[in-house]
């Protein structure tokens, strides 16, 4: 089974005693299809994770959500929660956790765990799920002489990989990862990279939340960039990563910020998200502003690039090393 | 270089221990910043995460420590840092024994360290203002006073605007969280400062902000640094020198 989700002019906002609103997302649309993996990158608070929750239905109660989140059809953002948590949760949507060790209960092997969720989403009972749970912990590469196992006597890796499995059991053509590499060692977020690589290529589709540019250049076919809510530059990850280059100022900033390029940080810090200027969000950090960025740049471009920005970079990179 | 100790307990050591346990902090200090010698720690007796380990960190300098997670690189920081007690071996920061034979850090040695964790979350006081956690240690260490006057400089260095100050760490990013706890290992003024990890969970442009404010104040103060972590080019680009942690341990 696949699906395609397609992402229209979401936003989230959460109103704050006193009359002020939290704009954490601000009409973002985007499209994923099977077998491909987007990566949405940027600092924390940028609205990222508030993007997933939406998604998964998990926004806290007070959140105001606007626009569509169409997975074949189905509009996550007004289904009601019996449908989300009865067909969508797992099934359709699985979620890969950021810290593998909170997902998964301390006092049961991976097994009993791996069981009960195989019986939930699958209804396999008796004889059978024994043999199910060891083929659902299979295809994430989870060893079997493993299973009988308790969280704290795994690696980072196979935690990762026990919580991966449970992800899967469902068979959800949609992957959503949340920081799926945060704290891990440069091998083990190769690893992990690749093994989440491995589901998109077995044609999954996979949206991937993360800081970690490293981690994006290796998994990602689409780089999203998201700055104070909104989606700045959505563009292929070979070309983003490699040359032209990124476009809009604040991606190239925070690319030429890696120890391995410029070292040099982006001056000054992201706006409050409750307090927005008016504009462009970028303009009080930004080297090209001029008085045109007093108006908000729309996301303008094709399926192949596409960025926000009243001054993007041309395709000739004007800082690039010679 | 001594022969490392090992096993459970404390064995005299193979140097001498210079002068009393207990003298009052002399002038400026003379020495290296930092000089572990087979130092064995770890929480299980029996099985100890850190076994015979030795570093030295001289005055000023700045020091990579790269390794996988689960080596002990982190156990070694809290020692050095004098938050976790060795089972042998000997620790001085700034010349001055801080741990080794029957020996305990005195109480004014903590002041010439300062850390910096991976989860500034974990590591902040939930309750407390921006401004009160960065003062804390100067009230840690009855000089509250200090604060009105140091505060505002310090605060700027590490990027940290006037009404963040205000604010409890539920309202600030997890960026500028870190750059609060940046400051506070700074207030004191200490001879080293530790960050273990301190930017594993910030995005590339904070990081490249942190290491900048960390370094603008190493140039003014001539603060050591030993930085923990397990990205070589970051380490690499940071520091003067980088050592993996499997060479500090006896072959
Ligand atoms: S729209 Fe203007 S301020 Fe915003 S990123 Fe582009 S040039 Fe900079």
């Amino acid at each position: 089974m696949t699906a395609r989700l397609s992402v229209q002019e979401l936003s989230v906002r959460f109103p704050l005693r006193g009359g002020r609103t939290v704009a954490a997302v601000t009409g973002v649309s985007f499209d994923l299809d099977p077998g491909e993996c987007l990566a949405l990158v940027g600092e924390s608070g940028c609205g990222k994770s508030v993007l997933a929750s939406a998604l998964l239905g998990l926004l806290p109660g007070n959140a105001r959500v606007g626009g569509a989140a169409l997975l074949d059809g189905l509009d996550l953002l007004t289904a009601g929660e019996k449908e989300l948590a009865r067909r969508v949760r797992g099934r359709r949507i699985a979620l890969i956790p950021q810290s593998p060790a909170s997902h998964l209960t301390p006092v049961r092997t991976v097994r009993s765990q791996m069981e009960e969720t195989v019986r939930e989403l699958t209804g396999a009972g008796g004889p059978k799920l024994r043999g199910a749970a060891e083929a659902a912990a299979e295809r994430a590469e989870f060893p079997a002489d493993h299973l009988d196992r308790y969280p704290h006597q795994l690696s980072g890796g196979l935690a990762q990989r026990a919580a991966t499995a449970l992800a899967l059991v469902g068979e959800a053509p949609l992957l959503i990862a949340d920081e799926p590499t945060t704290g891990l060692d440069r091998d083990l977020v190769d690893r992990t990279a690749d093994e989440l690589r491995r589901h998109v290529d077995a044609g999954r589709g996979l949206l991937v939340i993360t800081h970690d540019l490293a981690a994006a250049e290796r998994i990602a076919d689409r780089v999203a960039v998201m700055y104070a809510g909104r989606i700045v530059e959505l563009t292929g990850a070979a070309s983003f990563f490699g040359a032209p280059g990124p476009r809009h100022p604040y991606a190239r900033g925070l690319l030429e910020a890696l120890p391995e390029r410029s070292f040099t940080p982006i001056p000054g810090m992201p706006p409050e998200l409750d307090a927005l200027p008016a504009g462009c969000a970028f303009a009080p950090r930004c080297d090209r502003a001029t008085g045109d960025c007093a108006a908000v740049p729309a996301l303008a471009g094709s399926r192949a690039g596409a960025v926000a920005c009243h001054h993007a970079y041309s395709h000739a990179p004007e800082t690039a090393d010679a | 270089m001594p022969e490392p100790i090992s096993g459970p307990t404390h064995e005299p050591l193979p140097e001498p221990i210079p002068g009393p346990t207990r003298e009052p902090v002399p002038g400026p200090a003379t020495g290296s910043a930092l000089e572990m010698r087979g130092v064995t720690a770890g929480y299980d007796r029996r099985a100890p995460v850190l076994h015979g380990a030795s570093l030295t960190v001289g005055d000023g300098e700045a020091v990579g420590l790269l390794g996988p997670s689960g080596c002990g690189k982190s156990t070694l920081a809290r020692v050095a840092a004098l938050l976790h007690r060795p089972r042998a071996g000997t620790v001085r920061l700034a010349g001055r024994m801080a741990y080794g034979f029957r020996h305990r850090a005195p109480r004014e040695l903590r002041t010439t360290v300062g850390v910096v964790f991976q989860q500034p979350r974990l590591a902040a006081d939930p309750r407390l203002t921006l401004a009160d956690l960065i003062a804390e240690p100067l009230r840690a260490t009855g000089r509250r006073a200090e604060a009105p006057g140091r505060l505002p400089a310090l605060a700027a260095s590490v990027g940290l605007g006037g009404d963040l100050l205000a604010r409890r760490p539920h309202e600030v990013s997890d960026g500028q969280l870190q750059r609060a706890c940046l400051a506070r290992a700074l207030v004191l003024r200490p001879r080293l400062l530790i960050c273990d990890e301190m930017t594993a969970m910030l995005d590339a442009s904070t990081t490249a902000a942190l290491v900048a404010a960390v370094e603008e104040y190493r140039r003014e103060h001539g603060t050591a640094l030993l930085a923990v972590g397990h990205d070589r080019v970051l380490l690499e680009r940071w520091c003067d020198r980088t050592v993996d942690f499997g060479a500090l341990l006896p072959r």
